[in-house]
């Protein structure tokens, strides 16, 4: 059970201590800004993820945890200790690192147990840790081996052994699976998922794909530029997205430009030009004056095909003719459990439909130039100021 | 209209002709007359008669010119050692050096190469004599700290003895790793280049300290540049004539001026050709020794 | 704002600053001292008594010198010019062909770089005078020659390397094109290749040169009184006195060498560029 588990059981709202904490912390090269004030806590026992495209600062952020890079302002804290000027060996967390630097020149067994030699662990000891590390990593019968004889996965788990040994208070991981093939990555993410229950350590983890994040992770910090865009639990950031960028880098998205032409305490009604002539009606009150500029965000999974039929189909609980969008099917690309529609909008906007192939049959239902009626419900678009 | 495997034919004869006739008449043709001579003897004053005969390399065997065959190792070994302790943290600087720098520094590392040996050698002459630079100014601290005994009231310090500096093994040992410094760094610098950087940065992140890394992990991975740098110097230093001629006393003489006085002064070819040849077998034996540790050894260094 | 040092960033240490100071410092002092004191105004070499340009005056009178200075050159070019042919050569050889004793020949074109100075400078004073002696009523600059001929020796490994390096990177499929296109083995040697080696001939030409400048062991050996070149006649003024002139004439030296350098670098990178790196 992790420190969160056992605070919730005890259903207190107690104060539990952050593991890593980052105080306004900001990095400069010269006048080019890699990370920009930023704070985070980060509590223990979480799989936390750092997500965003390249260049958003979320390995920088990561070095300077481990201390590899030193921030130009602000100040990093574990548990509860301030690293100023504490030096990369004198920290009790341990990083995974991209290319895995694996020691060329030492067998697997001695590759792990490097740590251990320089805390002075003795010989019967260390070997006992050793051989426990590679057990849980299973790679239990390759001690003696070389790292050139191993592949690519393998060296992954002799670095993550070589760092789990020491049992350090968090493990850093940087781009885990991005060298690892697609078959294999979802395997890991199965087994990096799978170990961090069995160690009960905190887990921070830097990542550019959002489908590893979402999938492994309990809460993410998604960057871009430099600052921290929005953090939340995987499905926070999914369905109820803060921005435009995020909205548009997890999942895909249907996003559309519109005016809020109604705005009460209880629902709300968006024109989009692109959606014309039916506005877009949500059950809830939005941010924002009448007249103001919006964004509309649709999961392409929460929109509905129908039929060509005369009148637009009827959405429950909204207004006739709102929620609906009329449209031509240009393309479809069946992917075997689900097959994406990419449909044409009579005022010439591109959609992504997705919909599930529940019965072996569903790939006919709908074929291409069909005409089609696009709805979707009032709970499904996510409204955003920027 | 020749045949595509006569014309063939015929490029690869231009090719391999003018290098492989020029190497084999100008430099092999060349050592065989000396690996003759070794075998020779006086006549006259001008004739050499080629006899066959072991007495030349019995005679560098004894135990003068073995003496002075085990100095030069020796000098060369040391000088070596001083250019790798010196050079390293050098190389070092340069590869973690920013990409502004790093051009310049290389430049300025190897433009004392690129200048001759002998103005090189030259210009220690003139710090290290008694009444060159370095004398200079010890002489002048000298004073100073006499003047100042003089101030406290206490009795000057005695006459200013300058060190010798020159013409001795010291100068030789100093001359040679003045002169043979960039030989090391370079390989050295091109070893530690190609070393995986998150390396370092796994055995700092695992509790390593910075010596304890050097140790762990750079210098194992970039052992094959070091030995290369090694041998380097090694060879060159060995046989080196100019270093010692002009900076080296009458007992610092090493195997390249012994073999240089039996040409062109004791007039003794046989005797200066078995001395070199004895000179390159040493060469070569070093080189196997570096070919025979980096054998079978794929080329580490490379976060695998 | 300074910020702190970055584990990796060992140059920010103050020990390894004060070791590469301290180093270049001596590495480049004694020169610079010779350099300067090539203008003192007195015949001795360490104490500065005055500004002067007399010992670069007696320099330029110094005929002797001169004639060596012109030696030294014509060898260097010559041997030079033979280097470049026969160092590309044996680097085509090396790259295209497969054949028997493929690397005996490959050990044999890098000995010259491994045997010691004074090994190759016997071994040419031996060939020299007792094979082929050299004819010394040989009108300048065939009376050269053999020292010319000493200098390939040494230098177009050196020329091979450079040039076999930068074969490395040629795409085959080049001449293959060109082949196809009609052009027989020479027009696409000539077309095709040697465009994309210019930036190594350039630097193998300019490295030969240095070194056969340069060169003093086995020019001692080879040259006679009066084939002497620029390092030899420094040499016996050294041996003979020590006085401001040496340092003049050494000036002049590191001054040539300097510009060659430079010269190299500048060709190097523009056709470099224009060969399409």
């Amino acid at each position: 059970m992790t420190a969160v588990d056992q605070v919730l059981a005890e259903g207190g709202k107690a104060t539990i201590k952050p593991i890593i904490s980052f105080r306004n912390v900001s990095k400069r090269w010269g006048s080019a800004v890699g990370v920009d004030n930023v704070s985070l806590d980060i509590e223990p026992g979480e799989f936390f993820a750092l997500l965003g495209p390249s260049g958003c600062g979320k390995t920088t952020l990561l070095r300077m945890l481990a201390g590899l890079e030193v921030p130009t302002e602000g100040h990093v804290l574990i548990d509860g200790q301030d690293m100023g000027d504490i030096p990369p060996n004198k920290r009790a967390v341990n990083m995974v690192f991209q290319s895995y630097a694996v020691f060329p020149h030492m067998t697997v067994a001695d590759n792990v147990a490097y740590g251990l030699k320089i805390d002075r662990v003795v010989q019967p000891e260390r070997d006992r840790r050793v051989q426990e590390a590679l057990d849980l990593v299973q790679l239990g019968q390759l001690a003696a081996r070389m790292p050139d004889q191993l592949s690519g996965g393998q060296r992954q788990r002799v670095a993550l052994a070589r760092a789990l040994v020491k049992k350090p208070k968090v493990l850093l991981l940087d781009e885990p699976l991005s060298a690892l093939d697609a078959k294999l990555r979802e395997a890991m993410r199965f087994e990096l998922s799978q170990l961090h229950q069995k160690v009960g350590i905190t887990f921070i983890m830097v990542t550019h794909d959002q489908d590893e994040a979402l999938a492994i992770a309990s809460r993410i910090a998604v960057m871009n530029k430099g600052s921290i865009a929005q953090i939340g639990t995987p499905s926070d950031l999914y369905e109820f997205p803060a921005s435009r960028f995020v909205a548009d880098f997890i999942g895909s998205v249907n996003m559309f430009e519109g005016t809020l032409i109604n705005d009460k305490p209880d629902e709300a009604t968006v024109a989009c030009p692109e959606l014309d002539p039916y506005p877009v009606h949500v059950p809830h009150a939005v941010l924002g004056q009448e007249t103001s500029s919006v964004w509309v965000a649709i999961r392409p999974e929460k929109m509905s095909l129908h039929k060509e039929a005369d009148a637009p189909p009827a959405v429950p609980e909204c207004p006739a003719a709102h929620n609906v969008a009329k449209g031509e099917i240009k393309e479809i690309s069946y992917l075997g459990d689900i097959s994406i529609f990419h449909v044409l909008l009579t005022n010439g906007r591109l959609i992504r439909i997705s919909r599930p192939n529940r019965s072996r049959w569903d790939q006919d239902s709908f074929g291409w130039g069909e005409r089609v009626w696009v709805s979707w419900d009032g709970s499904s678009p996510v409204v955003l100021q920027s | 209209m020749a045949t595509r495997t006569q014309e063939r034919r015929l490029a690869f004869l231009a090719t391999a002709l003018p290098p492989i006739a020029w190497v084999v008449v100008f430099f092999l043709a060349p050592l065989a007359i000396v690996w003759a001579y070794s075998f020779g003897q006086n006549v006259s004053l001008t004739e050499v008669d080629i006899s066959g005969t072991f007495a030349n390399y019995a005679r560098a065997l004894q135990p003068l010119y073995l003496g002075i065959f085990a100095k030069s190792i020796f000098v060369a070994g040391l000088t070596t050692l001083l250019c790798l302790i010196v050079g390293f943290p050098v190389a070092l600087a340069i590869v973690f050096a920013s990409e502004r720098w790093r051009p310049w520094m290389l430049l300025l590392i190897m433009l004392p190469f690129w200048t001759n040996l002998l103005i090189r050698t030259y210009a220690l002459i003139a710090v290290l004599r008694t009444e060159g630079y370095v004398n200079f100014t010890l002489e002048w601290l000298w004073n100073q700290g006499s003047w100042l005994m003089t101030l406290v009231g206490l009795q000057p310090l005695g006459d200013f003895t300058p060190l010798q500096l020159l013409y001795n093994n010291f100068a030789v040992v100093g001359g040679l790793v003045y002169v043979h410094l960039p030989f090391m760094v370079l390989p050295l610098y091109a070893a530690l280049d190609r070393l995986d950087k998150s390396l370092i940065e796994a055995s700092l992140d695992l509790g390593a300290g910075h010596l304890r890394t050097l140790f762990s992990i750079v210098v194992p991975l970039a052992l094959p540049g070091i030995i290369s740098g090694i041998i380097i110097t090694f060879v060159p230093a060995l046989g080196a004539y100019l270093t010692p001629d002009l900076l080296g006393g009458p007992d610092s003489q090493m195997i390249a001026n012994v073999i240089e006085r039996q040409f062109k002064r004791a007039n003794d070819w046989p005797f200066g050709a078995a001395l070199s040849f004895l000179l390159m077998y040493a060469t070569f034996a070093a080189i196997a020794l570096r070919a025979y540790f980096s054998r079978g050894k794929p080329a580490p260094g490379h976060g695998v | 704002m300074a910020t702190r040092r970055a584990p990796l960033e060992y140059n920010r240490m103050w020990q390894i600053r004060a070791w590469l100071f301290a180093v270049f410092f001596f590495l480049y002092a004694p020169l610079v001292a010779l350099i300067v004191f090539s203008f003192n105004d007195s015949k001795r070499i360490t104490v500065w008594r005055g500004f002067t340009f007399r010992y670069y005056e007696k320099l330029f009178n110094n005929d002797s010198l001169l004639l060596a200075f012109a030696n030294s050159l014509t060898i260097a070019f010559m041997a030079t010019l033979i280097s470049l042919v026969i160092g590309a050569l044996a680097a085509v050889l090396l790259w295209r062909y497969r054949f028997t004793g493929r690397t005996a020949v490959e050990g044999t074109f890098m000995l010259p770089l491994v045997v010691p100075e004074i090994c190759m400078g016997v071994a040419m004073l031996l060939f020299f005078t007792r094979v082929l002696p050299w004819p010394n009523y040989l009108v300048w600059p065939l009376n050269l020659g053999s020292i010319i001929i000493a200098h390939v020796s040494f230098c177009f490994p050196f020329v091979a390397l450079v040039v076999g390096a930068r074969l490395a990177s040629f795409n085959k499929e080049q001449e293959e094109a060109a082949r196809d296109l009609g052009a027989n083995d020479w027009q696409a040697f000539r077309d095709v290749l040697l465009p994309h080696l210019r930036p190594a001939l350039i630097a193998g030409a300019l490295l030969a040169f240095t070194l056969s400048l340069d060169d003093f062991v086995i020019t001692f050996f080879t040259s006679g009184p009066d084939t002497v070149t620029f390092p030899v006649k420094v040499y016996s003024m050294l041996r003979f006195s020590v006085t401001p002139e040496v340092n003049a004439a050494s000036t002049m030296l590191i001054l040539l060498t300097i510009v060659l350098m430079a010269l190299m670098m500048v060709l190097q990178s523009r056709a470099q560029k224009k060969a399409g790196g």
